[in-house]
């Protein structure tokens, strides 16, 4: 078998870079991270023509090779790095024919790198439509290129950008632009001063703020530090680069394209009419947050329901199938409870990333971000903060990693700390379960059922306090940073199913997956501690509750839950659990609570999780975890343990503790210092302590 | 006429002349917004600010604090 060949996928974002990865892929790819950042790192595999084989990289979408963003600095850093294993063998450069002349600055840049380079021109299917004709014969002789014609939604073209990345030793690697021109004299200097080196390749290390970590140190040292030209000097010189290349591009179009303006009028301005409207914009966008709301909670309620009752008939099935024993027991009531607390998200996670995942494919997330700029701004954010705060309805993490465009460092810390200030779904199932026992299901105004609207006003507390947290902290904090923003606004687009299933898939995997091995370590360590105890009260538990049953106590038909209770109550975890019971006493829990919240600061959704495990050890009976809860007294007052007041002090400290590591880990990558995610973890958890308490207080 | 490009009015084209800026930003110009174009106001959040544009075919937005130090000349009707 011969060596793989190494292809890059570049391009500017929102060319479809993303479909024509998908197309020549197909599910064969895998999502990871680059080694020490959080960049997403997309590969997968293409079969080629004549049993060639290509490793396909999807690089993070970019306008230029001047990098302004860590996901930028992947791109680059890549492409200057011959040594690097995944350095391309070719380079394929995507780019959007309505948007050619903007994607060929991306283009002359990769081709002036002496990379081989082919030119894939997506979205032909427009063409006619937009009255648009390209001499294509004529523009790959003036860019000294292969131009593949595609279109990832009508599937065409594709055989033939096989044929070419097969046949990429034919292509040419002559340079498009000479960027020494725009200023001989330094070029020159440079040019003698390291002779060996590609002249572009050195421009581009000197003008870069890359940290080349694998790049060879000394000799990068040293061109690092060659600057007779002083910072603002060279700044001026990558602007001239800039205006010569669009010059260069500007003269091939000339020849090459030609567009009909007045067909092109059209769909989009129709639509943006509408959708970025004073007025109505604001209540489409208000709408079109209510129907995923509505999803998440009404929807996916059936599939949830579904997976609850078989994780219960799972567990009920191991226990009297396999033989008894500390390992039946270990699946029964440790692994596989665990596990149903984290398989029940799969509804709402894929419902959310459907949504959010339509919202950016078809241009509509920008079209928020220009209506609601003006007014995030006001509280110190950015209208780019409104992708993260709407995404951190789903999950803080890639929340926080969307925030890197945002171009104004003091805008960007303000969306990172207010951002776990957001629904996300991970205290869903915990909203879920406790709304279920303590808000009655019924209707009011004949529309609304009380248990929405209660999880809609978590909600929006959630997104209230990170707007008011984020008004505080851009009048307390003192960071001066320039205040520039610029935004693409991409063409509507109907989303390509094949994106948005792959964007689902991959998501809700990777979130279960992470999400679920913590899960299943927290929900064996917790089985163990719970089936354990240290010495006499533990082991004889069941002897002392046959007494208690034969002194009168209780009915024989309560002896199994007695025995339960007490092996659970002097078993490690009962210990630990009577040791925290004082602190959250206050609040209205009891030690089972207790030991569920301080396992959820490892991930929030771990409390049902741990409640499941907790409930289930020593239990014989099929019950879903809701029953169980329901069923559960409080030891002093009486009454069901969850009721109005501890249930809504439950949900209060959910919505504004900190409890997750995962985002904290992020945070401190995004802001390089432990300083922020700490302040975060003490200020919102010791703000959601208080704020339960009270509540808890003035209701009970 | 030159004005800067935050007095345009919706609908209205123009010629970007000058950057009154002492620092352009690299993206702006990487975004096509490059002397010599032809700009177009397409839409105007409430308060004139993101402004929405249209330069030579490449549609995006930036805020009226920039739009401030771009110069442009109207065409005259």
């Amino acid at each position: 078998m011969s060596k793989q060949l190494n292809v890059a996928l570049i391009g500017n974002p929102n060319t479809g870079k993303t479909s024509v990865f998908n197309q020549l892929t197909g599910l064969k790819q895998q999502v990871g991270n680059y080694p020490g950042i959080t960049v997403e790192k997309k590969e997968g595999i293409c079969k080629l023509p004549r049993g060639v084989k290509a490793h396909i990289l999807d690089l993070p979408g970019t306008y230029s090779l001047n990098a302004s963003s860590l996901d930028e600095n992947v791109v680059i850093e890549l492409l200057l790095n011959k040594n690097d294993k995944d350095y391309p063998d070719v380079a394929v450069v995507v780019s959007d024919v309505e948007n050619l002349k903007r994607n060929l600055l991306l283009f002359t840049q990769i081709k002036d790198l002496k990379i081989p380079t082919i030119l894939v021109i997506n979205m032909a299917d427009r063409m006619k439509r937009k009255a648009i004709t390209l001499d294509i014969e004529k523009l790959e002789d003036r860019l000294q290129t292969k131009i593949a014609l595609v279109s990832s939604r009508k599937n065409t073209g594709f055989e033939n950008l096989k044929e070419l990345i097969t046949n990429y030793k034919e292509l040419s690697i002559e340079p498009c632009v000479n960027a020494s021109v725009i200023a001989p004299e330094y070029f020159d200097r440079l040019r003698k001063a390291f002779p060996k080196q590609d002249l572009y390749k050195l421009w581009l290390v000197i003008t870069q703020d890359v940290n080349f970590g694998k790049l060879d140190r000394n000799e990068m040292q040293s061109i690092t530090t060659f600057q007779t030209e002083s910072k603002s000097n060279l700044k001026r010189l990558q602007q001239k680069e800039t205006i010569v290349r669009y010059q260069f591009i500007n003269g091939v179009l000339k020849e090459t394209l030609s567009i009909d303006h007045l067909a092109a009028k059209d769909l989009r301005s129709r639509l943006d009419r509408v959708l970025t409207h004073k007025f109505w914009g604001y209540i489409i966008f208000f709408a079109i947050l209510m129907l995923i709301f509505q999803a998440i909670y009404d929807w996916s309620s059936y599939p949830m329901d579904l997976i609850d009752e078989t994780f219960a008939a799972m567990g009920e099935w191991v226990r009297n199938t396999m033989p008894p024993g500390a390992f039946t027991n270990l699946i029964a009531e440790g692994i596989l409870p665990g596990l149903g607390g984290i398989v029940i998200f799969i509804p709402q996670i894929a419902f959310l990333f459907l949504f959010i995942s339509i919202l950016e494919e078809s241009g509509y997330m920008s079209r928020v971000v220009f209506l609601m700029d003006r007014i995030m701004r006001r509280f110190g954010l950015s209208g780019k903060s409104v992708v993260p705060l709407v995404s951190g309805t789903a999950c803080a993490i890639p929340a926080i990693m969307a925030t890197r465009n945002i171009e104004n460092w003091k805008e960007r810390l303000i969306t990172i700390l207010v951002t776990p200030f957001t629904t996300c779904s991970a205290r869903l199932p915990v909203y879920l379960i406790i709304i279920a026992l303590v808000i009655p299901d019924r209707d009011v105004l004949y529309i609304f059922n009380l248990q929405s609207l209660v999880l809609m006003g978590l909600y929006l507390i959630g997104f209230g306090t990170a707007i008011l947290s984020a008004w505080l902290l851009d009048r307390i904090l003192k960071i001066k940073s320039r205040t520039f923003f610029v935004i693409e606004m991409p063409n509507y687009k109907l989303p390509l199913f094949k994106n948005v299933a792959y964007n689902v898939i991959e998501k809700t995997k990777s979130f279960i997956v992470g999400a679920g091995k913590i899960i299943l370590a927290i929900s064996i360590v917790l089985w163990v501690l719970a089936s354990n105890g240290p010495g006499d009260a533990f082991n004889n538990a069941e002897v002392n509750a046959v007494e208690r049953m034969q002194a009168g106590d209780f009915p024989e038909s309560e002896l199994d839950k007695q025995i339960a209770s007490e092996k659970l109550e002097y078993s490690y975890i009962g210990y630990m659990g009577k040791a925290i019971e004082p602190v959250v006493r206050p609040l209205g829990y009891d030690w089972k609570i207790g030991i569920a919240i301080v396992s959820s600061f490892a991930a929030r959704e771990v409390f049902v999780g741990t409640l499941a495990t907790i409930y289930s050890v020593g239990s014989d009976e099929e019950e879903t975890i809701k029953n169980r809860m329901a069923g559960e007294v409080n030891p002093i007052l009486g009454g069901p343990l969850f009721n109005l007041a501890s249930g809504i002090s439950l949900l209060l400290f959910y919505a504004f503790a900190m409890q997750c590591m995962s985002t904290l880990a992020i945070v401190k990558r995004e802001t390089n210092t432990w300083k922020w995610p700490l302040l975060q973890l003490v200020i919102m958890s010791g703000f959601a302590y208080v704020v339960a308490l009270i509540a808890y207080q003035l209701i009970i | 006429m030159i004005i800067s490009l935050d007095l345009l009015k919706r609908g209205e084209k123009a010629i970007i002349k000058e950057f009154t800026l002492d620092m352009v930003p690299l993206k702006l110009l990487e975004m096509g917004c490059l002397p010599g174009n032809e700009v177009e106001l397409v839409q105007i959040a409430p308060f004139k600010d993101p402004m929405y544009l249209n330069i030579n075919g490449s549609h995006l937005a930036i805020r009226k604090e920039t739009a401030s130090h771009i110069l442009v000349e109207k065409h005259s009707q």
